[in-house]
């Protein structure tokens, strides 16, 4: 865990008090509704189809068992009883009135939380790997980073009314689960040939409509200079990003325009004034940030205890669970339990008032009082005793967090499309649970291996479709629902965009193509082995395309 | 519109000169960024402070040759979710090290005071009714910056270091880098 401090805590208390009194001014006519609507937005609120939503920031997707209680005293006091976990590592509110926001906001403040830069053109909540610190594929804990540009990008002074939103994630494990190929800058950590550990930087990806993957304009940024290098990439981007066009003001239209080459030289070029400013950062400041980060006090255990090995032979249903949902763990001993929010039927992500509270005391029982989120819309238990995984599992399964679906078919990624969003073409929610019934059957799933669909309600692609290996769009024809199907796209370490499958199909179709799709996988598959996304590649979607489209 | 200088409402000592109006002596002027380019030699001969109103989507490194003569520059926020000027205010101030009055105008609301007050910002031109009274109030809400600018404040992390570090709570342990 990072422990805040009392100049974080003293922070987040005055923006609160400064929300309030601009909902104050608001209220009070003081402020218009166009000049609010900037104000709220750079605090997290947007105006719903039906009420105001709240996204609250979950910082690098860690949370404390505290936290978590309190996110559940906000669902029950403020809301509806329950709350959505998006892709980004924010948490939404979809029912939050006005006039109590301050109050929800200071009530969050209470526990270190807050909404500040969930939306707005700024640069957004900082994620990353919600393995942090426990993977053991990585290379450090790329938390501490995260958690400096936490606090460089937080009120900046020169970069709060950018052309465009500004989403930055950074990974430091060879397998990429922070999807920053598809960020305005994506940080990797890598080692450069002397041993030295640094950044590579991508910049403009995005999805959206215009999506692209992210282009490396710097192979090695030492440490050091990872604040002054971001600065001057923002720079550029403030002053020549445009702003005539929404739909081409992200900074990947820009380096898109320019040409990665000529913006990496403009970046070079501005980064050379400010390279040894007071923002080169100082060892001692890194010290300090990376001694804030507190690990468990793990005991010394043995990897597959035989109590894990006896529940395994005894119980199937436990074995599904564990082969699926349990991870590696860098300490021996320990597991990643990965709590899936894609239960059949019901919409991803969504965690109930109880859940949280639920969550919360399993995190305080078994993992250290720790809670991660992904951008898959899980939440993660991120250390746990391996001979308590059986006793752990039993009790999730009362409360409905066991489905062993993580990475199956049926672990949609979903945006909250036509239910709630007011720019939605077409539902996104709906499907999803129609997908996750006819695919309910955990042999077949298994069967069919990790296969990842994200659907979109529309071209602002909050679900991510470009980059699912089946991904839903939902386009209007004449008043109707439709919905595009692509297939062959991923986020990880080998990001790509998916391939359009053929013309769009009516909402009441979408499940049978995916079906068709995934029978059709089966089949052509060289070995079970092959994953979905393997076989795509390699034989490319032809074979999907008549398959699906020849019945229709 | 009000002015705010040195967190006070003043009286606005420049006249705005239009481009195609007879410049006067005797008072201080802004001119547009045309004019004064067209004619920074004789105009920067002038007794009187001159001022040039900068356009936002103009490279500020123009005036790079005549800042040590000018007086002020006046940056412009169309609206005020238009943000280059904030980026035009730090090269000015902390690049080219400009020591003369810096004003904003447009769109300037107390919601930007701070921001532009970090920026380098010393003049504001205040659109909106209550807001120049509230500068003060406004650009003090918060005691916590997380980054350098050259406005000196001390970030958090330097506040950070020479500080006893913080307890470790129990049943964990620190990093260790
Ligand atoms: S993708 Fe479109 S419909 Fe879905 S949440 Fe984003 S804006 Fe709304």
């Amino acid at each position: 865990m990072y422990r805040y401090d009392d100049f974080d805590q003293t922070l987040v208390h005055q923006r609160v008090a400064e929300f309030r009194d601009q909902v104050g001014r608001r209220l009070s006519g003081a402020l218009t509704e166009d000049e609010f609507k900037i104000l709220r937005l750079m605090n997290g609120v947007y105006l719903q189809l039906h009420a105001y939503m709240l996204r609250i920031a979950i910082p690098y997707g860690t949370l404390s068992s505290e936290q978590m209680r309190m996110l559940a005293h906000v669902a029950r006091r403020y809301d509806r009883g329950y709350g959505h976990f998006t892709t980004r590592q924010n948490i939404q509110f979809n029912w939050i009135k006005l006039e109590e926001m301050p109050d929800t906001l200071a009530d969050l403040a209470g526990v270190k939380m807050h909404a500040m830069q969930t939306s707005g053109n700024c640069v957004r909540n900082i994620t990353t790997d919600q393995w942090a610190g426990v993977a053991a594929d990585e290379i450090e804990d790329p938390r501490i980073w995260a958690e400096v540009l936490r606090q460089y990008s937080t009120l900046h002074p020169e970069f709060s009314f950018l052309p465009r939103k500004f989403k930055i994630a950074i990974s430091a494990a060879a397998h990429d689960r922070a999807a920053v190929a598809v960020h305005d800058i994506g940080l990797r950590m890598v080692r450069n040939s002397a041993g030295e550990v640094g950044f590579e930087v991508q910049v403009g990806g995005g999805l959206g409509r215009t999506p692209f993957i992210g282009k490396v304009i710097k192979p090695f940024l030492p440490k050091r200079d990872l604040l002054s290098y971001v600065e001057a990439v923002l720079r550029v981007y403030n002053q020549y990003g445009r702003r005539d066009n929404i739909y081409k003001a992200r900074i990947k239209i820009l380096v898109h325009e320019l040409g990665a080459e000529k913006f990496g030289a403009e970046v070079e070029k501005e980064w050379a004034t400010i390279k040894d400013s007071a923002l080169a950062l100082d060892p001692a400041v890194i010290a300090d940030v990376a001694e804030r980060f507190t690990y468990p006090d793990y005991e010394r255990l043995e990897d597959n205890p035989p109590a894990l090995a006896r529940a395994r032979q005894e119980d199937r249903a436990f074995a599904a669970w564990l082969d699926n949902s349990v991870s590696n763990h860098k300490q021996p001993g320990y597991a990643i339990v990965t709590l899936s929010l894609k239960p059949v039927g019901a919409p991803p992500g969504d965690a109930t008032a109880e859940q949280m509270d639920a969550i919360a005391d399993l995190a305080d029982r078994y993992s250290f009082g720790e809670i991660r989120v992904g951008h898959e819309q899980n939440l993660v238990l991120p250390h746990v005793a391996q001979k308590e995984l059986p006793e752990l599992w039993q009790k999730l399964e009362a409360h409905g967090l066991a489905t062993p679906n993580v990475g199956l078919v049926s672990d949609i990624i979903a945006c909250p499309g036509l239910d709630y969003c007011s720019l939605a073409n077409a539902r996104s929610i709906p499907v999803a649970q129609e997908l996750t019934q006819r695919f309910r059957d955990h042999k077949l799933a298994s069967t069919i291996g990790r296969l990842h669909i994200n659907i979109s309600g529309c071209i602002n692609a909050c679900g991510h479709h470009h980059v699912g290996h089946i991904g839903i769009l939902g386009v209007e024809k004449n008043g109707e629902e439709f919905y595009q199907i692509t297939l062959g796209g991923r986020a990880d370490e080998d990001a790509r965009l998916g391939t359009l499958l053929g013309p769009a199909v009516r909402y009441g179709e979408v499940a049978d193509v995916v079906e068709d799709v995934v029978a059709a996988y089966v089949e052509l598959r060289k070995t079970p082995q092959e994953l979905f996304i393997d076989t795509v590649k390699r034989i490319g979607i032809e074979p999907f395309k008549e398959r699906v489209y020849a019945a229709r | 519109m009000q002015l705010v200088k040195s967190g006070r409402i003043v009286e606005d000592r420049y006249v705005r000169i239009a481009d195609d109006a007879p410049i006067p002596d005797g008072v201080a002027v802004i001119v547009s960024d045309a004019r004064f380019l067209a004619n920074a030699g004789a105009l920067l001969q002038r007794v009187e402070p001159v001022g040039v109103l900068w356009p936002n989507n103009r490279p500020i490194e123009a005036l790079a040759p005549y800042l040590g003569r000018l007086a002020l520059v006046a940056l412009a926020f169309p609206g005020f979710r238009d943000g280059r000027a904030y980026s035009q205010a730090r090269i000015l101030r902390e690049r080219y090290g400009f020591g003369g009055e810096l004003r904003a105008t447009g769109q300037v609301l107390r919601d930007q005071f701070l921001f532009l007050l970090r920026a380098g910002f010393d003049s504001f031109e205040v659109s909106k009714e209550g807001d120049a009274a509230a500068f003060v109030g406004s650009t003090r809400r918060f005691d916590v910056f997380y980054q350098p600018t050259g406005d000196g404040r001390a970030t958090a992390f330097r506040r950070r270091l020479g500080r006893p570090p913080q307890a470790v709570p129990a049943g964990t342990r620190a990093h260790a880098l």
